[in-house]
């Protein structure tokens, strides 16, 4: 594996990792523009036409839906009952947000035009984790993706991280929109009895998740004052019209120190934006989301050399996310030998480049979505803040291996519901292997096909190690 | 994975069935002493954070009832929705009324104020501390119930270690091989036709991490049918979700004698930073899944729970205080449950620290007086057979033991 990248190669290499995975079109494309260009266009993904999916993803009702129509129209329950609602069974129950998000983001996976953007907002989807199916997110996640995380997915970090902070589903998701300053009148109220002191998830997971990392240098007194710099952070109607707002009343006004700089008394809501400006301009974060970043792009086991190049363009660009990229993609290690297929699919990554490579005309459909959780990853339901893990051996216990292998035979079998693959003939078999490995199929591989026939030597390919990673 | 090993226990295997003896698996390797055979250690770990003083109840402190306010749980008396008096200190949270039953035979041993010394309060970095089992070292490469496997070649069993779990759970990740599965039944190839080349390619791949991967896989499909022929699912009534479930598959497997040693399943729900409930509400309902979960597990093994030590463990406790929102932050200390017929139970084991201001941990929690790590390192030690815990969890050093295990 020390030689370096043939020209072929490094086609298939580029778009695993800049996309879902390869397709025919996209490997005349890249080489026909060259790489550069190529980028430059996935980075404005503003100038990419994209109207085929837009009309496929405007069909999904309730992705135009407000969290007020949401919760009118799926209600809990509970509330359904006390309306005297017909229930007709999940077409109307708050499940039925979460699958027609679902049902988005893989369809934008496969189909998008604009593949980088979509690997990007899958990629602050998961480093912002809101788990969906927790109380009132089921309303409040369709607007997050919307209207928090796509319009940013390539824009300023720390915009990003403002507008995470101010959403109404992380409020929700890490209970800071409950966080109150323990002493003051209003927390007294009756109607606030509910909410009767600080805490502090939220300023815990800022730094340990979104930010600093784990060992970016802050203790629990700093968890503690960041606490008190969100309270009155908070939010109206959960359950309806859901928006941010700060309540001074609830605000803890005295002097905080945070990371060693002093924030003064009598802030009020300009406290957490200036926790937000710290956090977002620290080294930490600089190093942290590059370590991220390069590990995505690049390797499991991020090389410092790319971490610390990212980092750096991060710093000068003021947390510029398309800087970031181009510089981490642009670098010499990406095209090194030593990156070539060392990533693991995830199995959002396997199921849409599955349906990409084959071209098989698709319609989100249950049982596809029911694939991709039993892979390990039902999306938008990653419980844990820290999303889902994006290093290769989290993805290949005995059952999600299984599970990949069961994929790959009903696709090309066409048992699928909501996938349709043309039959293949042995001639089809090698444009695929030269979308999967060109020129290194690997001997192993290549004896299991000269024993294998039609479509089943499609399934086999698709469930070959080559076709597990990227 | 060692070859002539292998070879020489499977080739040796036809000899002991042909003369009546259990199959190989079963059967000490030469040269592992310690290493005691058809023992099981089932571990359920409960993430989130569960409210251990909310679970057994210390009644008698009356400290407690002053910290929480709206969300204690009655002390033991006549009626409804009051905890169930275990030694007229501690009381057990009325939802694990199930549990009770198995207390009161002295075959659950409960140890308070117990957990991981480490002081970090996320989820994430508690959860791996105690999974690697050296608290406050990140760099530990394996989780601990990997190193048991690693200590006690007994057998090849691919089912010697299985987390039933989406995911390869930190505790049973390293070097031996570990099984992750969630349903017997699906365990199966839909493609029967291409199974044969599929398994030739994965065992010829070059790609280690692949060649690992397929091998456990297809190791597991082929014993996993033989066991589906020999052990029908079980009758008992288990309660829903998918916890009772994963439970009713480790049932199965360790009623098919298929080598299974160390078990691992968890259950999630416990970071009730909000509107937690007493007596009843959204703690008492995660309770009352756990609770009758194991004990269902726990008489649908009957004979058979003689080689079963169940123990359960989570990341930490909870803050001594209620918060503001009738709920309660990360925490300190924890209790644990030590399940089976030679427990030393129907005992509350483990020093109380008390929940007056100047005692709690940090100023705020349940100070920790029993180190998890003392309460595994026994079980490993008498039910295991674990001579030297030490290398599970190395640089610790085990208080002297308290006699959980007869």
């Amino acid at each position: 594996m020390s030689a370096p990248l043939s020209p072929e190669q490094k086609v298939i290499h580029f778009l695993n990792r800049t996309s879902f995975g390869p397709t025919p079109k996209e490997v005349q494309k890249v080489a026909r523009v060259g790489f550069r260009a190529y980028l430059n266009e996935q980075l404005q993904p503003e100038t990419i036409l994209d109207n085929s999916i837009d009309e496929k993803v405007a069909e999904l009702k309730t992705m135009r839906m407000n969290s007020r129509e949401l919760f009118e129209l799926y209600p809990p329950a509970s509330v359904a009952k006390e309306r005297g609602m017909a229930m007709a069974g999940a077409m109307n129950a708050p499940r039925f947000i979460i699958l027609e998000l679902q049902q988005a983001r893989l369809l934008r996976a496969v189909q998008s035009q604009r593949q980088l953007y979509e690997m990007m907002v899958d990629f602050w989807s998961n480093h912002f984790n809101v788990f969906a199916a927790k109380g009132a997110d089921r309303w409040l996640m369709t607007s997050y993706d919307r209207d928090t995380i796509r319009p940013r997915a390539l824009g300023k970090f720390r915009d990003l991280l403002l507008a995470t902070a101010q959403s109404p589903a992380m409020l929700f998701y890490l209970d800071n929109w409950l966080s109150v300053a323990p002493n003051t009148a209003a927390a007294r109220m009756p109607a606030m009895v509910q909410r009767r002191g600080i805490n502090e998830n939220y300023a815990r997971e800022i730094m340990e998740l979104h930010t600093l990392g784990v060992d970016g240098g802050y203790n629990q007194q700093d968890v503690h004052e960041i606490a008190r710099c969100f309270t009155g952070w908070t939010l109206r109607r959960p359950r309806g019209d859901a928006e941010f707002y700060f309540e001074p009343r609830l605000h803890d006004q005295g002097a905080k120190t945070v990371l060693g700089t002093r924030i003064p008394a009598g802030g009020g809501m300009d406290d957490g934006i200036k926790v937000i400006d710290l956090l977002a301009r620290h080294p930490a974060t600089e190093k942290f989301i590059a370590t991220k970043l390069v590990r995505r792009l690049v390797a499991d086991d991020p090389p410092a050399v790319s971490v610390q190049r990212a980092a750096e363009a991060f710093r000068r660009s003021d947390g510029d996310i398309r800087l970031v990229l181009q510089t981490i993609i642009e670098a010499p290690e990406f095209f090194a030998p030593e990156a070539y297929r060392a990533k693991v699919k995830k199995p959002l990554e396997y199921v849409a480049s599955a349906l990409r490579i084959t071209e098989a005309e698709t319609k989100v459909s249950h049982q596809l979505l029911r694939y991709l959780g039993r892979m390990g990853e039902p999306l938008f339901l990653a419980q844990p803040p820290t999303g889902y893990p994006d290093v290769g051996a989290s993805w290949i216990s005995p059952d999600m291996l299984l599970t990949r292998m069961n994929f790959a035979a009903d696709l090309v079998a066409n048992r699928l519901d909501g996938a349709r693959v043309q039959t293949q003939s042995a001639r089809d078999n090698q444009a695929f292997i030269r979308l999967i490995a060109p020129d290194s199929l690997s001997t192993a591989t290549r004896a299991a096909l000269a024993e294998t026939a039609g479509s089943d030597a499609l399934a086999l390919l698709l469930a070959a190690p080559e076709f597990q990673r990227r | 994975m060692d070859r002539s090993r292998r070879t020489f226990i499977k080739s040796a295997g036809l000899g002991f069935l042909a003369l009546g003896l259990p199959p190989p698996f079963l059967v000490r390797a030469a040269g592992t002493e310690q290493a005691v055979r058809g023992k099981v250690l089932v571990v359920v770990f409960q993430r989130g954070g569960m409210d251990g003083l909310n679970v057994v109840v210390p009644f008698k402190d009356r400290a407690y009832y002053a910290l929480r306010p709206s969300i204690a749980v009655a002390e033991p008396a006549a009626g409804e929705e009051r905890a169930l008096d275990l030694d007229g200190f501690y009381a057990l949270h009325p939802a694990l009324a199930t549990l009770k039953n198995i207390y009161d035979k002295g075959q659950l041993a409960i140890i308070h104020a117990a957990g991981s010394p480490d002081n970090t309060r996320s989820h994430f970095d508690a959860q791996d501390y105690m999974e690697v089992g050296t608290p406050g070292i990140k760099s530990t490469p394996d989780g601990w119930l990997n190193r048991c496997l690693n200590g006690r070649p007994i057998s090849d069993s691919p089912f010697r270690g299985v987390a039933v779990s989406p995911q390869t759970p930190r505790i049973m990740s390293g070097t031996a091989p570990a099984l992750t599965i969630s349903s017997i039944e699906e365990f199966r190839l839909r493609n029967a036709g291409v199974a044969p080349a599929l398994q030739r390619l994965y065992a010829n791949s070059a790609d280690p991490l692949f060649r690992r991967g397929g091998d456990s896989l297809f190791d597991a499909m082929a014993r996993l049918r033989a066991v589906e022929a020999k052990i029908p699912p079980s009758t008992a009534s288990y309660p829903a979700g998918k916890f009772a479930v994963g439970l009713k598959q480790i049932a199965r497997l360790i009623k098919a004698d298929v080598g299974l040693e160390i078990a691992f399943s968890e259950i999630e729900g416990w970071d009730t930073h909000v509107a937690e409930g007493g007596a009843t509400g959204q703690l008492a309902n995660r309770l009352r899944e756990l609770g009758d979960g194991l004990a269902a597990f726990y008489q649908d093994l009957g004979d058979r729970m003689e080689d079963v030590v169940l123990v359960t463990l989570s990341e930490f406790g909870r803050t001594a205080r209620e918060n503001g929102n009738r709920g309660t932050d990360h925490g300190h200390a924890n209790v644990m449950f030590v399940i089976g017929p030679r427990v030393r139970g129907g005992k509350v084991y483990g020093r109380w620290p008390g929940l007056a201001p100047e005692v709690l941990y940090e100023g705020r929690d349940l100070d920790l007086t029993t180190d998890y790590r003392s309460v595994c390192s026994e079980i490993l030690a008498r039910h295991m057979g674990q001579r030297d815990v030490t290398k599970i969890f190395p640089g610790f050093r085990a208080s002297s033991p308290m006699g959980l295990i007869v």
